[in-house]
């Protein structure tokens, strides 16, 4: 069987998922064998080497004539070397024959550390290094870590013979496919990771870290499929409270390790490290260090269960003592893992129930959000009317009926609440009574939601027109034509009034004279609200991505693409800019520079806009939810369910957040602090 | 009349509004002036044998706007891997990433065709920019590697790119700020508290980058947007120059310094005056109003 029928074996057997045929708890070999007796000719070693890792020719040394062994050459009377194998930091390894057994193919890996090193630094510590593996390994008896046969010196250089394992290790074997390793091969190597680090860890009569945790470190041996765990070049007796040098290999080194402290608990970590990367296939050397968290395995791979991501999460704590306490315990998780089949839902953590303090039924659907002033709730109903409510018992003070459906928001300024209906028209209503100050007509049905600034109001109308009037007259100021539908409501910033258009533009006017400033053109109807801050205008669109643009000029200066409309207004609080998409997310992006955060997956469109109120963003889903999370790290807090899709935004006062729903009801829900 | 008054009587309670009229904009007789100066200077330093380092600037002055506004590219790069790898890293990180940007970003500005440009945003088009960097350093035959860091100022408006430990620093105030995070090893151990910034300066790897152009075809970029004061100052310097001369030192040369270049060859000789143990490159702006 030729090493490439080999290795093609092991690719097919990754696809079939058969487990190893021994049991886990294999007891280890009996112990005190310097020169055992070969176990019988490896049915599969070919009379010739295998083409396994590295050339076949030893590689220019560059110059330096000396530096590598060649084919042929024999050490110590005994070893013939056949191939290089690799190069390590320290020097090479080799394939050899061992000669002391002429009638079989005895062979071994020559570790060889060359004394005479270009670079002063690292000289010093080599052959420390180089004498501590080879004194580690000589104690050690376990089938998961090859055996020593042999340690001497020649010509300057020192050698350390060990058990040749004959397998891929699991770098090179990531590097020949170009999809994440499957769950079942991954947790089956890694229960076998634990039990041989579980052996070093309880080491007598100290503990054995091994520190080099890493993919290119687990080698998978072709005659059993059975892990073994190579290179102990920087393994090091455990001796707690001492700090040495830092060392390890960046990435999968744990923070502590950096400081000098290796403990077991940071070969947890590294093995956390070396399965995230196996089972998402991101190299922890090319990122930011310790940005694990930040990135989820079944972001990359949803093939993972949700226990299996729970299990790697676990282990790449930060601080060692959130991990697992000892490879042991994790490899239990690891077997209940395993015993979990593909496709259980995972175990919703138990929330608070959320028990509204009063709700309001009125007789049709609630698309547009509440607003919270002086005690007293406002909002519109498809049932026509506007309703004010008393804010912290829900008692109706008044409504006033339209002839059309509202599905705009109030606002509120002056003891006016202003709004507009599918009737065409706009309303100005006294705040204390719900008698009419004045009306507009318009020749549209009014979606969008009127603002207020400098004693004026604006808002959009179906009959594609802007109009700004006297908030205390309703005189018209001026009327600008928008191209199309205005569905978004105008924002007032400084001299401009910012709104987007059907006809996919995003117009900045002046607030003064009604003179188009710029116009940004996205590809579909904008159909959001714009956010103003850091002097950008943030807009989404219905073509899917959300906008940055410069306040001044119009200019775009970021833009952030989901997978679904953007019909959702952002919000922005401090740096943060959230918005939903109906790609079903909620998400979180750093608002100058449009780099994602965190997003949130709910079970519907987020048509709705959030609402931030000390750390804690609130947002309804078209799944019929008013989610809480956190605002900094996107974790759910809880979520309340209401009877139908939750299209409007919520509105935060008096201790309270106000929802309306298409279930025909607002509910009022105590947040997490009652600010 | 009594409308216009009223439209803009300003909030005071509402301090997050904008001005209608640019705070500092200049009197009539200052329209002659340069509102924004570049400065630059590079060093082999003293132990190297070839200075890695590149960089290109480029200003304009738009009259066509009133009032007339400035309009730069600055451009800094800085080769690793020792050999001359990293030399033709660094100038073909800064050749493909400066001809990207000037056709389309500042030739569409400057032919007041924003609108061409304004399919694509500013951010998204320096970032692609600097991608396209790393594809060309990429196919060169060595495995050298550069860092990168590209600004675009527009108006009163700094948009930046970086990838690697090429420093952009914004000075106003009498204050400097990094704004571009380094991405090497030790700056995320002390981002984290592992080390402290001293510790950094002779960690063994300080000089171990976890991202740079040239080795990987995936890149990420980090981009920055910093609005510029009147009177504040854009820095872009290589580890050459941060290495050795603390922010500190950098403001006091450029606050005392006679004219910009004159603290650009200062900040350069102080960086060799420390030992001068690696290139150093320095860009100087200052946006005057």
């Amino acid at each position: 069987m030729s090493a490439n029928d080999r290795k093609r074996s092991l690719l097919d057997r990754l696809k079939s998922a058969e487990p190893p045929q021994k049991p886990a708890d294999e007891t280890a070999q009996p112990p005190g064998e310097s020169a055992p007796p070969p176990a019988g000719p490896p049915s599969d070693v070919p009379p010739a080497p295998p083409e396994d890792r590295g050339p076949s020719v030893v590689p220019d040394s560059g110059g330096r004539d000396d530096e590598f062994l060649s084919t042929g050459d024999v050490l110590q009377q005994r070893y013939e070397i056949r191939k290089f194998l690799s190069k390590g930091g320290m020097g090479a390894v080799y394939l050899a024959k061992d000669l002391r057994f002429p009638t079989v193919e005895k062979l071994v890996a020559v570790k060889e550390m060359i004394s005479a090193i270009r670079d002063s630094v690292t000289s010093r510590i080599s052959l420390e290094t180089f004498q501590r593996e080879a004194t580690i390994l000589a104690s050690l008896s376990h089938v998961a870590i090859p055996k020593v046969f042999d340690y001497f010196h020649q010509e300057r250089r020192v050698y350390l013979v060990i058990e040749y394992i004959q397998g891929t290790d699991l770098e090179s074997l990531l590097a020949e496919i170009d999809y994440p390793l499957p769950q079942d091969n991954v947790v089956n190597w890694a229960i076998q990771t634990c039990e041989v680090l579980n052996y070093l860890h309880n080491h007598k009569p100290s503990p054995i870290v091994f520190r080099d945790m890493k993919p290119s470190n687990i080698m998978i041996r072709d005659e059993d499929q059975r892990v073994v765990l190579i290179d102990f070049g920087i393994a090091k007796v455990f001796q707690s409270g001492r700090r040495g040098t830092m060392i390890g290999t960046e990435g999968y080194s744990p923070p502590e390790q950096y400081r000098g402290i290796a403990e077991p608990r940071g070969d947890v970590y590294a093995l956390g490290a070396t399965l995230h990367h196996l089972l998402t296939r991101r190299d922890p050397r090319k990122e930011p260090p310790f940005t694990f968290q930040e990135h989820p395995i079944r972001d990359f791979n949803p093939s993972v269960t949700p226990e299996m991501e729970a299990v790697v999460m676990r282990a790449l704590a930060y601080e060692a003592e959130d991990r697992y306490p000892s490879a042991e315990e994790m490899r239990r998780d690891l077997l209940a893992v395993l015993g979990t089949s593909q496709g259980t839902a995972p175990t919703r953590p138990s929330r608070e129930e959320r028990t509204p303090v009063w709700s309001f039924v009125c007789q049709h659907e609630i698309r547009s959000s509440p607003q919270v002033f002086e005690n007293a709730v406002y909002f519109g109903s498809y049932d026509k009317s506007m309703y004010c409510l008393e804010a912290s018992t829900g008692e109706e003070r008044w409504r006033y009926a339209t002839d059309g459906g509202i599905v705009s928001s109030p606002c509120v300024w002056n003891e006016t609440v202003f709004f507009g209906s599918e009737d065409q028209i706009l309303y100005a209503v006294y705040t204390r009574t719900g008698r009419i100050v004045w009306t507009c007509p318009t020749d549209g049905k009014i979606r969008s939601s009127p603002k207020e600034g400098y004693d004026h109001v604006f808002f959009g109308s179906d009959d594609h027109r802007v109009y700004a009037l006297s908030a205390k007259s309703g005189q018209e100021l001026w009327r600008f034509d928008g191209g199309g539908p205005v569905r978004s409501s105008p924002v007032v910033s400084g001299e401009l009034v910012i709104f987007g258009s059907d006809d996919g533009n995003v117009y900045a006017v002046d607030v003064q004279s009604g003179e188009m400033r710029w116009k940004y053109q996205t590809d579909r109807a904008v159909q959001s609200t714009p956010t103003m801050a850091h002097d950008m205008a943030y807009v989404g669109s219905t073509d899917f991505s959300l906008y940055a643009l410069d306040l001044d000029n119009g200019w775009p200066v970021w833009r952030f693409r989901t997978k679904g409309r953007v019909i959702s207004s952002p919000w922005v609080s401090g740096n943060v800019i959230y918005f939903g998409s109906n790609d079903h997310h909620l998400y979180a992006l750093d608002a100058r520079t449009g780099t994602l955060l965190w997003k949130y997956a709910t079970k519907g469109s987020v048509v709705s806009s959030p609402r931030v109120s000390n750390g804690t963003v609130y947002v309804g889903s078209a799944d019929c939810h008013l989610y809480s999370l956190d605002g900094e790290t996107g974790n759910l807090r809880w979520r309340f369910p209401t009877g139908g899709p939750i299209t409007a935004s919520p509105a935060i006062g008096a201790g309270l957040v106000y929802v309306g729903s298409t279930d025909h009801a607002v509910y009022a829900l105590p947040t997490e602090q009652g600010d | 009349m009594g409308i216009r008054n009223k439209l803009f009587r300003r909030e005071k309670e509402n301090g997050s509004e904008r001005p209608p009229t640019r705070e500092g904009s200049p009197p009539d007789r200052l329209q002659c002036a340069s509102p924004l100066d570049v400065a630059q200077a590079t060093d082999i330093g003293r132990t190297r044998e070839i200075n890695e380092d590149a960089f290109l600037t480029l200003k304009a002055v738009v009259g066509t706007s009133d009032p007339p506004s400035p309009l730069a590219l600055l451009i800094v790069a800085d080769g690793l891997g020792g050999h001359a790898g990293g030399r033709e890293a660094s100038t073909t990180a800064v050749r493909v990433a400066a001809r990207a940007l000037i056709t389309e970003l500042l030739l569409p500005i400057l032919m007041n065709e924003t609108r061409e440009m304004g399919r694509r945003p500013i951010q998204e088009i320096i970032t692609e920019a600097i991608i396209s960097a790393n594809q060309s350093v990429s196919q060169i035959e060595s495995d050298a590697g550069t860092t990168l860091t590209a600004v675009l100022v527009a108006d009163h408006s700094a948009y930046a790119g970086h990838v690697g430990d090429t420093r952009l620093y914004y000075v106003t105030d009498g204050k400097a700020t990094q704004i571009t995070k380094d991405h090497s090893l030790v700056s995320r151990l002390v981002e984290l508290g592992e080390i402290s910034p001293k510790e950094a300066q002779s960690h063994p790897q300080r000089n171990f980058l976890y991202r740079a152009l040239g080795q990987d075809p995936e890149l990420e970029v980090d981009a920055h947007l910093q609005r510029l004061a009147e009177g504040s100052y854009l820095l872009l310097c290589s580890d050459g120059l941060w290495g050795s001369v603390s922010d500190q030192e950098m403001l006091e040369v450029i606050y005392e310094a006679p004219s910009l270049q004159e603290a650009c060859n200062r900040l350069i000789d102080l960086a060799n005056e420390r030992g001068g143990d690696d290139n150093t490159t320095v860009v100087l702006a200052r946006i005057n109003y």
